[in-house]
């Protein structure tokens, strides 16, 4: 701790700060531009100019930049000096010559950065009179809209896009007034975090293309705490609606989770809420053909339903803790599937159950950021869980850091930090079938068959703990690689041990845990984890179920009345054939979902479900952190929240007294109650009576525009605006708003004079902190009270692999856009997903004829010298919807069959 | 008793004065054109519609009756719908200040009554005039940096050509 003294007012600080951090901790309104709390300080928009004095006696003080300069014991500044106002007026001013006159067309006005800066220095007019530079712009895809005339050269967009998250195709080109911040020509943004140019881009020269088709102003949407369904991660986001719709999904700041950033596919998957491919009607197929239905008709068929034999459940990886808690109270335990086929069922248990017994740490993105060797084993975690991948690219920063902390460099300058840590770099250490979008911050690749990755991870712990099982009739290259990663990790203070079940294999994980296990016995504090494939997964494994394969066997010996399928597309899980012979042999088929999937024409009643975006629920993160989402949209129509339907069954065939729920807050206590595993998910987040300083938090912003006008086309009277079900949030601008309210509650970000997301720092501790009123989750899974000996280690190894004459093992690929499910059905993700090919090693041909599940495929092929012999890769559940795990195909080119 | 022939007397004065109403409708009263009557749209001297949706006169309308969505065409930005409910407008004009394009303007008409309620609402079609209104030769996109058809980077009024990035000279 220090203490400085700003304008005469002594505040402490901690230690290793620069002034500008002490300054905005201290709640001193300071304007910067190129300062950002992950991408530290570089100095070059010189806006925070401060004064600083040598001491008490100095009277004339010097100019500094607060980001540059630290925070030393005593040290003496002043931000309301006249001369330091002057000077950063006059440097707004000059970054304000060539700005151009827009913001009634910008995407950003109304929270922009450079808005809130301009204002707070004071400009107001424009005293020069030349002509503007001005710039052409460039397509950049789909997600970003580019507009350079609006840029004052911060550098921010390079510093992310290049130096934090690897990006390669963005750079800043020219010099002095000609900046230009762009691709070497227009085409798509590469990188997969390119959304976040949006967020870091302080001013409008990046902004939200899809936002734009249907743009609000910030003040004018109604926004509301979520949780990203995308992939496992569990990055917290803030949602907005306006009129019904979901415009768009930005970051929400968790400082153990996501902290500043999203990828792509979590801040454009939204777009299914809006799609066409929405359920909003109540359907019962009457003589082949769905007809709409009252709700009423549809609980009470539903009874007539449920006596002709037993009901199944089949719940979802996908859908809330609640929808597969109250199907699991409907149906009964035995009655009750994880909607996971095997080998994802068997896998996600298997992982659930690892993550429980491991001695090791399950990290948070946040951990992993601060680990220091890094063993990506059999997953390409940047596909599968894109956020992860950023985090684990940050993990290799680690020995620069160090590095510049010998030369006590601090750790916010930026430049510096990197320009001396080019040559201390820590260990990543990717072991795949094929080169991942990781490789080029990794010192060591290895490409392999699923089988002998696990071989390797087995031997490297062995090589770890001579207690481990040995790996018999390793390659001579193979036990040099194994002894690399041994070593480097073993020379690590925190490494870090990443699976998961994208290759459908269960060694691989078991070897993992095993590696993880093995530092642990050497007294390393090592971290484990693993990628799960849905957001719900690790929920949906801890609170466990049948797999659709039992259910199958289930159907097939008759023991199957009414199936019930919650928000789970089986046509992803099981091959057509088997949908095909499960439907066929259960006598009636519910179906409750938010979208269309394959399964809508066979189903009898079709109730439509409330997505994310319009109810509230919890989900379980990868590492076992349950998170709370809220509604931030009103559910049109007859649409309810899937669980909601599921009391409503559970009432018309008179199970109503176990499952008599109200509100979100009786099936969070009920879940409580019942399954000790989740006794905690009430703390994920406050209840719904929770009120901030004796009033709701407001969900709308105090200057939401058009209340009285916004449907006077449908009727002139004012109506007034229902309660949200679920949810702790005001509907309305009425409520209370405060800095201090809890993180899971936040429905947008605001302070006095801070319009813009960099308002942030208002409402953290600390900057880069914890949020002021706390609640970031709450972990169910924690390895402190697990018991290891060495009687755990998996012995299940792996043969080696072995390839086969016409066959090739066809290995599921993970996209980044196109693999997941509900973002597959946003346009946006759907315009930037490439099409689907086959990836193959050598000189080939190039379209192949796969045979899957009996049907001939005809499918053109990708060179990819990275994938061994053998081996090839085909993304999941792109054009082969069941696909999800590795099979064995026979191979015919397309012109042999000619 | 002073009191009472004094009413009368200024009473009967009142018979030779000049009649202070008027026999509206038939005859109306002049209102200057900064009258805040009526709210209408107007268009830039090309014709095309001056409003860009900015939403900034449904921020500043302090009973919140103006409501509008952002639409894009050609780098345009013009409002997909823009409603006015009449029925809550209190004629501030807070709209007209606040519109940077001088888009929305209110006008000297205030014959707006209607027996329906709900005929108060007018949508852009009830709003777009087809002039310039107040100010003849504004049009919001010569004064700022976006291309539009007819309008390309570095046409604007005090602008420069755009920058070349591939040239080699600083």
């Amino acid at each position: 701790m220090a203490t400085i003294h700003i304008d005469g007012e002594p505040h402490e600080t901690r230690d290793g700060e620069n002034l500008l951090q002490a300054v905005l901790e201290a709640g001193v309104d300071l304007p910067y531009f190129c300062w950002h709390p992950e991408l530290g300080s570089v100095g070059a928009c010189r806006q925070c100019a401060v004064k600083q004095f040598n001491g008490p006696d100095d009277k004339r003080g010097r100019i500094v930049m607060a980001c540059m300069t630290p925070a030393t014991e005593g040290a003496i500044i002043s931000v309301s000096d006249p001369e330091a106002k002057e000077f950063r007026g006059e440097v707004v001013e000059w970054l304000m010559t060539n700005h151009p006159h827009d913001c009634p067309v910008c995407e950003e006005g109304g929270e922009c950065h450079l808005q809130d800066m301009t204002v707070m220095t004071g400009h107001r007019a424009r005293r020069y009179r030349f002509e503007k530079r001005t710039h052409r712009n460039q397509d950049l895809g789909p997600f970003v809209k580019h507009e350079m005339n609006r840029c004052i050269s911060c550098y921010r967009c390079v510093r992310f896009y290049r130096d934090y998250a690897g990006g390669q195709d963005l750079a800043a080109f020219a010099s002095h007034n000609n900046m230009y911040f762009g691709r070497a020509e227009s085409g798509t943004l590469e990188s997969p975090f390119a959304g976040n140019l949006i967020e870091v881009c302080p001013t409008g020269v990046f902004t939200d293309k899809q936002f734009s088709k249907t743009y609000s102003r910030k003040w004018d949407m109604r926004g509301a705490p979520s949780v990203c369904a995308h992939c496992s991660v569990g990055c917290n986001t803030i949602v907005n609606e306006r009129a019904g719709t979901v415009r768009r999904t930005i970051n929400r700041y968790n400082d153990e989770v996501n902290r500043y950033f999203l990828c792509d596919r979590g801040r454009y998957g939204h777009g299914y809420a809006n799609a066409d491919t929405r359920i909003r009607v109540v359907g019962q197929l009457i003589d082949g053909v769905h007809h709409q239905v009252p709700s009423q008709a549809a609980i009470s068929h539903f009874a007539t339903f449920a006596e002709d034999g037993p009901v199944i459940g089949i719940g979802s990886a996908r859908a809330s803790l609640e929808t597969n808690y109250a199907l699991r109270s409907l149906v009964g335990a035995a009655q009750f599937s994880t909607g996971l086929a095997e080998p994802a069922h068997g896998l996600t248990l298997l992982a659930a159950d690892i993550l429980r017994t491991t001695p090791a740490h399950t990290p948070s993105l946040h951990d992993v950021e601060q680990c220091d060797a890094v063993f990506m084993l059999g997953e390409d975690a940047l596909s599968t869980a894109p956020r992860l991948g950023l985090s684990m690219r940050q993990a290799t920063r680690h020995a620069s850091f160090l590095n510049a902390d010998r030369n006590r460099i601090p750790r916010w300058m930026d430049a510096s930090v990197r320009m001396m840590g080019q040559d201390f770099i820590s260990p990543l250490m990717i072991a795949t079938p094929a080169a991942t979008g990781l490789d080029d911050c990794a010192v060591l690749t290895q490409h392999a068959a699923p089988d002998d990755l696990a071989r390797l991870g087995f031997a490297v712990a062995h090589l770890i703990d001579e207690a481990a099982p040995a790996v018999p009739g390793l390659t001579e290259a193979e036990s040099t690689v194994a002894g690399r990663i041994a070593e480097a990790l073993l020379a690590a203070d925190k490494p870090l041990v990443v699976s998961g079940t994208q290759l459908g294999s269960a060694a691989l994980m078991q070897a993992a845990a095993s590696i993880a296990a093995a530092l642990m016995v050497r007294g390393k504090p090592a971290a484990l984890s693993l990628v799960l494939p849905d957001a719900n997964s690790m929920g949906v494994a801890l609170m466990g179920g049948l797999s659709l394969d039992a259910v199958c066997d289930m159907a097939r010996d008759g023991k199957v009345g009414t199936l019930i399928v919650a928000e789970a597309d089986l046509t992803r899980q099981l091959a057509p054939e088997r949908v095909e012979a499960l439907l066929g042999q259960v006598r009636h088929f519910v179906l409750i979902d938010h979208s269309e999937s394959p399964l809508i024409e066979r189903a009898e009643l079709v109730l439509p479900a409330a997505p994310i975006t319009h109810s509230g629920g919890t989900m379980v993160n990868m590492e076992g952190r349950a998170q709370r989402f809220l509604p931030v949209a009103f559910p049109e129509g007859p649409v309810e929240v899937s669980w909601r339907w599921l009391r409503d069954f559970a009432e018309s065939i008179g199970q109503d007294d176990r499952m008599a729920w109200q509100t979100l807050d009786d099936v969070v206590a009920a879940i409580a109650r019942e399954l000790t595993v989740f006794a905690r998910i009430g703390e994920a987040a406050p209840s719904e009576q929770y009120m901030l300083e004796s009033g709701h938090i407001r969900s709308q912003t105090a200057r939401v525009s058009g209340r009285t006008a916004i449907r006077s086309h449908i009727s002139v009277r004012d109506q007034p605006v229902p309660p949200m079900p679920d949810s702790p949030l005001s509907p309305t601008m009425e409520g209370t708003y405060s800095t201090s309210m809890p993180g899971a509650l936040v429905p947008y970000y605001h302070a006095p004079g801070w319009n813009s997301e960099q308002s942030l720092n208002r409402f953290q501790q600390e900057i880069g902190g914890p949020m002021r009123g706390g609640y970031p989750g709450v972990r169910l899974v924690d390895a402190a009270e697990a018991v290891w000996s060495s009687a755990h280690y998996s012995t299940d190894l792996p043969e080696t692999f072995a390839p086969r004459d016409g066959s090739i093992l066809l290995l599921p690929e993970s996209r980044i856009f196109g693999s997941e499910e509900l973002s597959a059905l946003a346009p946006a993700i759907a315009e930037r997903a490439e099409p689907a090919v086959v990836r193959m090693a050598g000189d080939g041909p190039s379209e192949v004829t796969l045979t899957l599940d009996g049907i001939r495929h005809r499918l053109p092929v990708l060179r990819d010298d990275s994938l061994p012999p053998g081996l090839a890769f085909y993304p999941a559940h792109m054009t082969l919807r069941a696909f999800a795990a590795p099979v064995w195909v026979s191979l015919e080119t397309a012109e042999a069959l000619a | 008793m002073i009191g009472i022939i004094r009413t009368l007397w200024l009473t009967f004065l009142h018979l030779f004065h000049k009649n202070d109403t008027v026999p509206y409708p038939e005859t109306k009263p002049y209102l200057s054109p900064r009258y805040r009557g009526r709210i209408i749209l107007s268009r830039d001297p090309n014709g095309e519609e001056r409003c860009v949706a900015c939403n900034l006169c449904a921020a500043a309308c302090p009973v919140d009756c103006i409501s509008l969505q952002k639409g894009e065409k050609d780098g345009r930005w013009y409002p997909e719908f823009f409603q006015i409910n009449f029925s809550r407008c209190i004629f501030c004009g807070f709209c007209e200040e606040a519109c940077p394009t001088y888009a929305i303007q209110l006008t000297p008409d205030f014959e707006m009554s209607e027996y329906v309620r709900q005929n108060l609402v007018y949508e852009k079609q009830d709003l777009l005039i087809s002039g310039t209104g107040k100010y003849p030769d504004y049009s919001f996109y010569n004064v700022s940096g976006l291309a539009i058809p007819g309008k390309d980077k570095g046409e604007a009024e005090r602008e420069a050509a755009p920058i070349d990035i591939h040239a080699l000279l600083p």
